[in-house]
C-alpha cells in the first residue's frame, strides 16, 4: 500500500511528528511518499526514519523547494 | 553498547508558554524514537487537570480555594506579557496563522506518540487533589524515588 504525506507547510516540530504518526499506522512493507521542503524537514525526516528502522528508498527533487522522501515501513 | 534514548521532563511550570516547550520537546524526542516521560508537579498540575476551567478541587477548604486561584488549562498564562490573559490566545491565533502546531494539537501529537505522563505525589497531597482529578493519560503518581528509578540513564530537563 502506498501513502501519501504532505509536510510542505508544517513546521518543527510537527514535521517528523507527522511522519512518525503517519509510519505507526502502516504495516510492514507499505510505502510512505513524504512531500516536505528543504532545510530541516529534508535533513531530518529522512535521518530519523532510518535511525528508526524504516528504509528510506529515494529522496527526489520535485520542483523548487519542494522534495520527495519515499519511505519503507 | 549504545545508550537508550531517554528524556524525562520535571514539568513544574504552569505557564502557557513553557507548556509549549514542553510538549514541542516531548513530541520532537518521541518522533525520533525517544522515551519520553512527563512529570507534572505543582504549577504543572494546570496543565493536566481534567476540568479545563477554574474549578474548586481537592480536599480541604484551603486546597479547593488555591485550586480554584491556580486556574485551569483555560487560563494558563504566558510567563511574561500575559495582559490579563489575552496574550495566550493572541499567541495561539499567530501560531494558527503561521501554521505553527498549537498546544492542544502538541499536547495530542504526544498522547498519540506514546509519550508517558507522571504526576508528583507531593504536590497531590498539599493540593488536595486525587487521580481522578486529571485527565486520563496520567499513568501513575510517583514520588522522587521512583521518577528518578524511571528517568535513570537518560536526559532530565526541569522547566520551571
Amino acid at each position: 500500500m502506498k501513502t501519501l504525506l504532505d509536510i510542505t507547510k508544517e513546521h518543527c516540530p510537527m514535521t517528523f511528528v507527522k511522519t512518525k504518526l503517519a509510519l505507526s499506522k502502516l504495516n510492514k512493507g507499505d510505502i510512505l511518499e513524504v512531500l516536505l521542503t528543504k532545510g530541516e524537514p529534508l535533513e531530518n525526516v529522512p535521518k530519523s526514519a532510518s535511525e528508526q528502522g524504516y528504509k528510506v528508498l529515494s529522496v527526489e527533487h520535485v520542483e523548487g523547494d519542494v522534495y520527495k522522501v519515499i519511505i519503507e515501513k | 553498547m549504545e545508550d537508550k534514548k531517554k528524556i524525562s521532563i520535571v514539568c513544574f511550570s504552569g505557564d502557557f508558554d513553557k507548556a509549549i516547550a514542553i510538549f514541542t520537546i516531548a513530541s520532537g524526542a518521541a518522533a525520533v524514537g525517544y522515551e519520553v516521560n512527563l512529570f507534572f508537579t505543582f504549577w504543572g498540575f494546570n496543565i493536566i487537570k481534567k476540568k479545563k476551567g477554574r474549578s474548586f478541587i481537592g480536599k480541604g477548604i484551603l486546597a479547593r480555594v488555591f485550586n480554584f486561584l491556580m486556574g485551569g488549562f483555560k487560563n494558563l498564562p504566558l510567563s511574561r506579557l500575559n495582559f490579563g490573559g489575552i496574550s495566550p490566545k493572541l499567541m495561539t491565533y499567530m501560531m494558527k496563522k503561521r501554521n505553527v502546531a498549537t498546544l492542544n494539537e502538541l499536547i495530542q501529537a504526544s498522547i498519540d506518540l506514546g509519550v508517558n505522563f507522571y504526576a508528583c505525589e507531593m504536590s497531590m497531597i498539599i493540593l488536595g487533589t486525587k487521580l481522578t482529578d486529571f485527565i486520563p493519560q496520567i499513568k501513575e503518581v510517583l514520588g522522587v524515588a521512583k521518577f528518578l528509578e524511571i528517568a535513570r540513564g537518560g536526559e532530565i530537563i526541569f522547566i520551571s
